[in-house]
């Protein structure tokens, strides 16, 4: 008999689940609810006398804090109950760790029927709440109707419902049903076929599989082996995940025809080869630290004798859309596997994560199906907090920016940096083989309908019927032992290759894997469900979370297993590696598939797309001249973009693993984003990690080569600004665009096709000369909603993430003013370069036309730069620098407000001296050209800086006041910020403060 | 002579790493054990003279956090960590392992009760998990062997569910008179015990930052000393001269420095 356990706190106690919605159903619905109290249900599923039961209850008590029964604690007085549960199938963290505890209350392992389900009741007392008003706080603030069940109850129907414990499923037997796909009719049918199974295969694709299956070759072989003439459902869908956007970067990958503002033509073979790859090729010949580029799941460098560093950046955008906590929580998670997946494994360091969303506040109406960007914000950051923190990976960088055409799909970026020892077992550690005859295991997990088609449902626009599987929810518990196991079982040799489960499940990791052999064999009904009822290909193609897959050779089969049972960890024997050519799948001992490796990874066709650049034509926003643009300064501030998120950031942890110097916000109240994160590699080595990172989503609007340019030098300036070496740095390339391939539904996919190969070409010109390599990268290329009619599209967005070597962590600088007196520089040129910076969308807006965002945008010289910040890199290693900062947003006047923010400290500034040829207060102050540093120095070290710089453009601008004055005089001579810090400060941290 | 120390891992602990270094640089041996094999050889735990619980989020929190991984170690080893602390070993507890240790009653263990939980660590009154530094007090009457000469530091805190609370107010007194409270936290400002946050983080009861035992060998609390090994981890050192100076630390190896040097003595 199945039995049910209630749980409350003690009265009098706060219950802070309980406060926070209430909180929430008043804020965000403006309902009077007056309390809310909770309290947490498990049913569990399992037969037990009385006796053991109240053992089980017991143990599930905390005695000092809370009461509990066994059926029905009496509830506390209330108007309302809504009780929240998961549906069947999802992932339920906290239900499996009570399973766990019953387990050890009986000394054995659940057995598959037994299992314990999870609730929360929340008791809310409000006079007036109708049932229409909770049913809003149940749906919009505390359930997912995609994931989740709500009931509601008032006292009385909850006082005459029975304690009702839902019986335990019965479970199903599965029976092979094995569909075959005739690919003889007509293109429709073809598109049909695609449509209806969500493959997301276009008709050339399709064709090319029609054709494959017709080949009289193919035709003997399939009869040989007895299989169908046509696909069968695993084959067809393993072609589609393997040939989807997601995995096969199609339109990176496809032949461009590139037309420019002058009509010249150009064929590009290509982006990925011609830009990316290219470009780090030409850098890898004066760079002599690359160990692993684009190969394997994360870029490899070499940091010093003994490790290797590990970077990969990833983005989890549609999920996150229809379930942002548990979109973005195994965004973080996945991440995680990609270093633990990459060379022979990993160990996990530090978590970057940056989100690009619609303005929390906003008013106007959003397309049906979809979430407020408040709601997605909220649950974006809840979930990377829980998944990083729970995997105790501390973040290093996290951003935000915000712009209204994010409300259609947020952008959720997530990033791993790993740490490899060079050599493991005496090889290097970033080379993988396989030989035939080793086993393939899959570590981890059981496998469920999760995330069934998140390969090709990402690979195409957000619609009313994205299915809602596609949405997995990571848990980083089962993943820290996995991982715990794997570092193990790496030490002790245990296997030969380890590669991530990500998108597309074993149908991915297992098609890519065998490639290393030539071929793999599998038995998919030794896989583990999670239940009954799943077919062949859904389990083939399951994305079932915290699972990797290894190659093990046999004799080491015993160890592992011991090792596993040891650790808690699931490992299953699916198969062996073959060097047959062939990946072959059979299910129970019947053959359900069997694919040429040649064909699933070189058959399906390519792309060739138009791109047509014609510059835009963007008005700009009225101007104006004003006397004093203290007003101004403090809106910039305020500004969502630039203000302080220090408000929710303080809920990830950044000190675990103790290896942070330079921590994420800095300053004397730390309460100011630092330009870019310092932490040690190893603890006993003051050599250590800069870490950085450009994005504007903003200047793509005008010109993606421009926008390119701009957010390397960004991440660039980052590195050096906090004392990263420049010859040591390394970027990685995360494209997440819009659809940009012609048709009716994409009728400007020429003109994106165009962003996209500009943003290349600067990717190339930059990164040569700059001599900065591309050690790994990611594209998402179908950010669009198409919901009641209305499209929108994201504007391009480039996220580049940087890495670079410092010597000694001790010397690492930050931008806050350090001591009254010290001098401060201005270092590097100001041009009247406003186009779609955060001071010309203000006035846009203001104005009413917020696309109005005109200008010049900022251009760069990028060799030029490089030798600049070698320059400023010296004069830090000989001492000569007290703070140095790299302005962005908002220009030298915000640059020098979060330099004296930092420090607490006011500032004296004549920025006319920085001038040049700018007659423009405005360009002056706000003009987010690149390649410029906010420098300090101590008074007496002045001299050598300037003697250090002579010939280079710096500019002695002003001292570091001993109050809270800050005061910047313009082009002319005259004041034009006159401010005290606490005004500033007010500014910076009110908009998100609370939110 | 280096002192060997027991770091118990697995279920979702992560601090290992850097409480090795800690331990390591104070000048014990620390060795790393996944809990199921401590189980599978509870004896071996003798070998060592402390024990560690690390932070981390043992089974993500669930259920309250420590809850699971105390009834683990309750259900298996209760006879043996007994008579490790008869035999007078060592244990520390930080952040999560402090959750664990008040769950499994090491701590307070007010009149040598150990294994019968007297207080709770409870969700912080701000509603969720928080990192920052905050300005914790030695309180020099504790008998506590960690602290002992130690007068205030800065720290880390890191968690979600650090506020204590005792049973019922025999329990906190005779806690407090037994010197049960060697830490609290401190209004930088006045150097006074503050229910404020951000100075006490969590809303704990007489700004009770960690607590041991009436003997002062058993030990937690929920800031990180191990976080604090280095003088340029402290947020303000950008402000300080940087010293290359290869002795230089952070304040928080003095915990590990005092336990070793009791280990040393014993």
């Amino acid at each position: 008999m199945a039995f049910r356990i209630e749980i409350g706190l003690r009265s009098g106690l706060r219950d802070p689940r309980g406060v926070a919605a209430a909180a929430r159903a008043r804020a965000v619905l403006g309902l009077a609810v007056k309390r809310c109290q909770t309290r947490d249900i498990y049913e569990v599923m399992v037969d037990l006398p009385a006796k053991k039961q109240r053992e089980v209850m017991r143990a599930f008590t905390d005695p000092v804090a809370v009461r509990s029964a066994l059926g029905r604690l009496p509830p506390p007085t209330f108007d309302w109950m809504v009780e929240i549960g998961f549906k069947p199938g999802v992932t339920d963290n906290v239900a499996r760790t009570a399973s766990s505890l019953v387990a050890d209350v009986i000394d054995r392992a659940l057995s598959r029927e037994e299992a314990v389900i999870a609730r929360v009741q929340y008791f809310f007392t409000g006079g007036g709440l109708t049932r229409a008003d909770v049913e809003a706080v149940a749906w919009n603030l505390l359930a997912n109707r995609l994931i989740q069940t709500a009931d509601i109850f008032t006292a009385g129907e909850w006082a005459s419902n029975p304690v009702e414990v839902r019986p335990a499923p019965v479970p199903e037997k599965t029976r092979l049903d094995l569909r075959v796909f005739d690919l003889s009719g007509s293109d429709d049918d073809l598109m049909r076929i695609s449509r209806e199974g969500t493959l997301s295969l276009s008709l050339d694709e399709m064709r090319a599989i029609r054709d494959f299956y017709q080949r009289p070759d193919t035709r003997a072989k399939r009869t040989a082996a007895g299989l169908p003439p046509w696909p069968t459902d695993l084959e067809l869908e393993c072609l589609a995940q393997t040939w989807s956007e997601h995995c096969k970067h199609k339109i990176f990958a496809a032949e461009v025809v590139y037309r420019d503002e002058q009509g010249r033509e150009q064929v590009i073979d290509s982006l990925y080869k011609t830009f990316i790859k290219a470009a780090t090729a030409e850098v890898a010949k004066s760079r002599d630290w690359l160990v692993s580029v684009f190969t394997d799941n994360a870029g490899v460098i070499r940091f010093n004798e003994q490790f290797h560093l590990v970077y990969k950046v990833e983005t989890h955008n549609s999920p996150s859309a229809l379930d942002p906590y548990g979109g973005s929580i195994t965004g973080i998670v996945g991440v995680n596997r990609d270093p633990m997946g990459t060379g022979m494994g990993s160990e996990l360091l530090f978590n970057t994560w940056g989100y690009c969303l619609g303005s929390p506040f906003y008013q106007g109406d959003f397309p049906e199906g979809l979430m407020h960007p408040r709601r997605i914000r909220d649950g974006v950051h809840h979930g990377v907090i829980d998944g990083g923190n729970q995997s105790g990976i501390p973040w290093v960088r996290g951003f935000e920016r915000f712009d209204d055409r994010f409300i259609g799909k947020p952008l959720v970026f997530c990033g791993t940096v790993g740490r490899l020892p060079v050599t493991l077992g005496g090889k290097p550690s970033e080379k993988k083989s396989i030989r035939p005859g080793d086993r393939v295991v899959m570590v981890g997990g059981r496998i469920g309908k999760d995330g069934i088609h998140g390969a090709t449902f990402s690979s195409e626009a957000l619609h009313q019927e994205s299915p809602a599987q596609a949405v997995q929810i990571g848990d980083p518990i089962t993943q820290r032992k996995m991982y715990e196991f794997l570092m193990e079982a790496r030490d002790l040799g245990l296997y030969r290759a380890i590669t991530d489960n990500g998108a597309g499940g074993l149908s991915s990791s297992i098609g890519e894997m065998c490639q290393f052999s030539g071929g793999a064999e599998l038995e998919l009904i030794r896989a583990p469900l999670k239940y009954p009822g799943l077919q062949p290909w859904e389990i083939f193609l399951s994305e079932a979370q915290e699972r990797m897959s290894l190659a093990v050779p046999p004799e080491n089969m015993k160890d592992l297993r011991d090792l596993a049972r040891r650790r808690d960890v699931d490992i299953s024997d699916l198969g062996e590696f073959t060097d047959d050519g062939f990946l072959t799948v059979y299910y129970d001992t019947v053959l359900v598939g069997q694919l040429p490796l040649r064909f699933l990874h070189d058959g399906c066709p390519r792309l060739r797309l138009e791109a047509t650049w014609t510059p835009p034509c963007v008005s700009a926003p009225r101007r104006g001249r004003k006397a004093d643009y203290t007003g101004t300064l403090l809106k910039l501030l305020a500004g969502l973009n630039v203000c302080s998120r220090e408000y929710l950031a303080r809920r990830y942890d950044g000190e675990v693993k103790g290896l942070s110097v330079i921590k994420p916000f800095v300053g004397r109240r730390a309460d100011v984003p630092s330009d870019a994160t310092v932490c040690r590699v190893v603890h006993h080595d003051h050599a250590g990690v800069v870490i950085a990172e450009g994005i504007n989503p903003f200047y793509s609007d005008l010109d993606t080569y421009a926008m390119t340019a701009s957010v390397i030098d960004e991440a660039v300036r980052r590195i050096v600004s906090a004392g990263g070496r420049p010859d040591t740095i390394a970027g990685l390339d995360n494209f997440c665009w819009p659809d940009p391939v012609l048709s009716p539904s994409t009728p400007d996919g020429a003109y994106k096709m165009a962003q996209l190969v500009r943003a290349n070409q600067a990717l190339y010109d930059v990164c040569t000369a700059m001599r900065v390599p591309l050690i790994s990268g990611k594209d998402s290329m179908k950010n669009d909603t198409q919901r009641g009619g209305r499209k929108i599209s994201i504007p391009p967005t480039l996220l580049f993430s940087a890495l670079g070597r410092i010597d000694d962590v001790r010397r690492a600088t930050t931008l806050s003013f350090k001591r009254p007196g010290d001098v401060i520089y201005v270092f590097g040129m100001t041009h009247d370069e406003l186009g779609a910076s955060e001071y010309v969308r203000l006035l846009a807006a203001t104005q009413g036309n917020p696309a109005a965002v005109g200008g010049a945008l900022p251009g760069l010289d990028p060799a030029g730069a490089m030798d600049d910040y070698q320059a400023l890199h010296e004069a830090m290693r000989e001492g000569l620098i007290a703070g140095s900062h790299t302005p962005t947003l908002g220009g030298l006047a915000a640059g020098l407000a979060l330099c004296a923010l930092a420090g607490d400290l006011g500032a004296e500034v004549d920025l006319g001296a920085a001038a040049g040829d700018l007659r423009e207060e405005d360009a002056l102050l706000f003009s987010e050209s690149n390649r410029r540093f906010i420098l300090t120095c101590p008074p007496d070290r002045a001299g050598a800086l300037e003697a250090h710089f002579r010939g280079r453009p710096l500019f002695r601008v002003g001292t570091v006041r001993d109050d809270d004055q800050v005061h910047v005089v313009g082009v002319k001579g005259k004041p034009v910020v006159a401010c005290e810090l606490a005004r500033l400060r007010k500014a910076f941290r009110g908009t998100l403060w609370g939110i | 002579m280096q002192p060997p120390v027991l770091i118990i891992t697995g279920y979702g602990l992560n601090c290992e790493a850097e409480s090795r270094y800690a331990w390591e640089r104070a000048g014990a041996k620390a060795d790393l054990m996944h809990v199921n094999d401590v189980i599978a050889r509870p004896d071996r735990i003798h070998r060592f003279g402390a024990l560690m619980f690390i932070g981390g989020f043992s089974f993500g929190d669930h259920m309250t956090s420590g809850h699971v991984f105390a009834h683990k170690l309750r259900h298996h080893l209760r006879d043996e960590l007994g008579a490790f602390v008869q035999e007078g070993g060592l244990i520390l507890g930080v952040c999560n392992g402090f959750q664990i240790m008040t769950k499994l009653g090491l701590v307070p263990a007010v009149d040598g009760d150990y294994f019968k939980p007297s207080v709770s660590l409870l969700q912080n009154d701000c509603g969720s998990f928080q990192n920052f530094w905050v300005r914790v007090r030695f309180e020099s009457e504790s008998p506590c062997i960690f602290t002992r000469g130690l007068t205030a530091m800065d720290l880390p805190i890191r968690h979600g569910e650090g506020k204590l609370f005792p049973k019922d107010n025999a329990i906190l007194d005779a806690l407090e008179q037994q010197g049960c409270v060697p830490c609290r936290y401190v209004d930088p400002a006045t150097g006074e015990p503050t229910r404020e946050f951000p100075h006490n983080p969590n809303g704990s009861v007489n700004a009770i930052a960690g607590l041991c035992d009436p003997t002062g060998r058993i030990f937690g609390l929920m800031p990180h000393p191990e976080a604090f090994l280095f003088p340029e981890q402290h947020p303000l050192a950008e402000f300080r001269t940087r010293e290359a100076d290869p002795a230089a630390h952070g304040d928080g190896l003095l915990i590990f420095q005092n336990a070793v040097r009791h280990l040393n003595e014993a």
